[in-house]
């Protein structure tokens, strides 16, 4: 599915007088020859593998396949249930819920790359929590996932959305604008806000280095995913202020692109720079290989 | 859609793990029978980091049959010598690769082959060598791989028998060694191509062989 624009989403939203997700359908359908109702289910089937691999990673003290990380998800979440937080219900349980999913990533758990393997954890800890804190339908988050692929799908095709290519940005960052998207839209946000609310999340991700530990996506990838779902929560509830973004939706991707490509390759998930080789970094890494 | 909103995988990488199951699984497809001896080659950033990524477990678990979603694949190793499959793991050096390489030589009872396969992110890949010919197939599309000679008429017979049953071709690529050779040609189609027309297809001029894989 190739999606040139968000002006392109807008446009045909505010033609048809129909949500982002309604447009996405359409071209996918048009695209993939799957219907509406077939897509649909795929979507949910999807959803319910996001909710599970949340939980598993809540639920109980996993060890990342290298042994390296883990136990931070269970700890947040404990910590969540039985003390009061700084972080407010949704946010904290956000945060759980992405730590969870990218614990049990690393861990060899079954989970959805979104857009990546790296960022699984956004935009499910962003919408898994905000469901249990206001209680739409799944139907209702069925439609958010798939504003989001939107998103996803105009930022793969206009930019990138690999680590190697154009840096964290590219995974997280996108993971992030798709997860303020989906809840922008949820909240009830117009096809503009949620439009917006990815562009001030993706903003915000702008020049972020894939410098993993031992080129794992462990460290710093797990925490990342907690911190930015925080992040795409702010970016939402801006956006439902009437908040936007300066520079364009459509420009602020174009310049993820350009800073992508400017980044030096040893922070583009290379392990050769950054957090890679502080001596912390560089001890793993021996210990490991 | 769902290469946004997917693969659902196992982890830790959609590059270093779904997207090298994936490269496995249409070697498995390829070869057409089961895998009995398998030489794994990773190069670049897949030698430097397949054990923290489970690289060579998602290649295996490819070459036993199990997609990305599998969570068998997290014990693919012992599953293999559980069913006979041996196999070695080695990494080599060469610049020229893409940084996601896997080479993987595999033999079954009665055929064996050789595959170059790239992760290029998001669980995507390219498959880009079969023995020894150049090709890409990114199996996006259901695909066909039909092997046969550089003569004429065979690639009309090809596209006639397709369209015969309805059938209409997205890509087409052809990938020859020489003159009146060894011709693989990778074709892709909007739905998948049933048995009876990749049986037809067997019978067409200079085919040796048809493989199809189905989209992923």
């Amino acid at each position: 599915m190739n999606i040139p624009s968000i002006d392109y989403l807008l446009d045909e939203s505010a033609k048809n007088n129909q949500p982002i997700w309604q447009i996405v359908l359409r071209e996918e359908q048009a695209d993939s020859g799957m219907s509406i109702e077939q897509l649909r289910e795929r979507v949910e089937h999807t959803y319910s593998v996001m909710r599970d691999a949340a939980t598993g990673g809540i639920s109980s003290e996993l060890k990342s396949v290298s042994g390296l990380t883990g136990g931070d998800a269970a700890r947040y979440y404990k910590y969540f249930k039985n003390h009061k937080n700084l972080l407010g219900s949704l946010s904290a349980r956000a945060m759980a819920y992405a730590l969870g999913t990218s614990e049990y990533n690393a861990a060899m758990g079954v989970i959805v790359a979104a857009p990546t393997a790296g960022a699984a954890g956004v935009l499910p800890g962003v919408l898994l929590a905000a469901q249990e804190e206001y209680g739409f339908t799944d139907r209702e988050a069925v439609n958010a996932l798939i504003t989001a692929t939107g998103i996803g799908a105009v930022i793969a095709t206009r930019a990138t959305i690999s680590g190697a290519q154009g840096g964290c940005q590219a995974e997280v960052g996108s993971g992030c604008a798709m997860a303020a998207a989906a809840l922008c839209d949820v909240m009830g946000g117009t096809a503009r806000q949620s439009a917006h609310a990815a562009a001030i999340a993706l903003k915000n991700s702008l020049g972020l280095a894939c410098d993993p530990v031992a080129g794992l996506v462990e460290v710093p990838c797990i925490k990342r995913n907690g911190m930015y779902a925080c992040m795409a929560i702010a970016a939402a509830d801006l956006a439902l202020a009437g908040v936007e973004s300066f520079v364009p939706p459509d420009e602020v991707i174009d310049a993820m692109y350009q800073i992508g490509c400017n980044l030096p390759s040893c922070i583009r998930e290379t392990a050769e720079g950054g957090l890679a080789i502080t001596p912390t970094g560089l001890r793993a890494k021996r210990r490991l290989f | 859609m769902f290469d946004i909103l997917g693969p659902i995988t196992v982890g830790p990488s959609s590059s270093h793990t779904a997207g090298a199951i994936r490269i496995g699984l249409a070697c498995r497809i390829i070869l057409g029978e089961e895998v009995k001896k398998a030489r794994v080659i990773f190069y670049g950033s897949f030698a430097d980091t397949y054990r923290g990524h489970g690289t060579d477990k998602a290649v295996i678990g490819g070459l036993l049959g199990f997609n990305t979603d599998n969570v068998k694949v997290r014990e693919s190793l012992q599953l293999a010598q559980f069913r006979g499959m041996e196999y070695v793991i080695d990494t080599a050096e060469e610049p020229r690769y893409h940084p996601n390489t896997v080479r993987i030589e595999a033999q079954g009872a009665t055929r064996s082959i050789n595959l170059r396969g790239i992760s290029v992110g998001g669980g995507a890949m390219r498959l880009v060598e079969l023995n020894g010919f150049a090709i890409d197939a990114a199996c996006l599309y259901d695909t066909l791989i039909v092997f046969h000679k550089d003569t004429p008429g065979t690639l009309a017979g090809i596209a006639q028998t397709l369209s015969g049953s309805g059938y209409n071709i997205g890509n087409l690529r052809l990938s020859r060694d020489k003159r009146e050779g060894d011709v693989i040609t990778i074709i892709e189609t909007d739905v998948p191509v049933d048995g009876e027309t990749v049986a037809a297809l067997r019978q067409v001029g200079s085919v040796a062989g048809v493989v199809s894989i189905p989209k992923f």
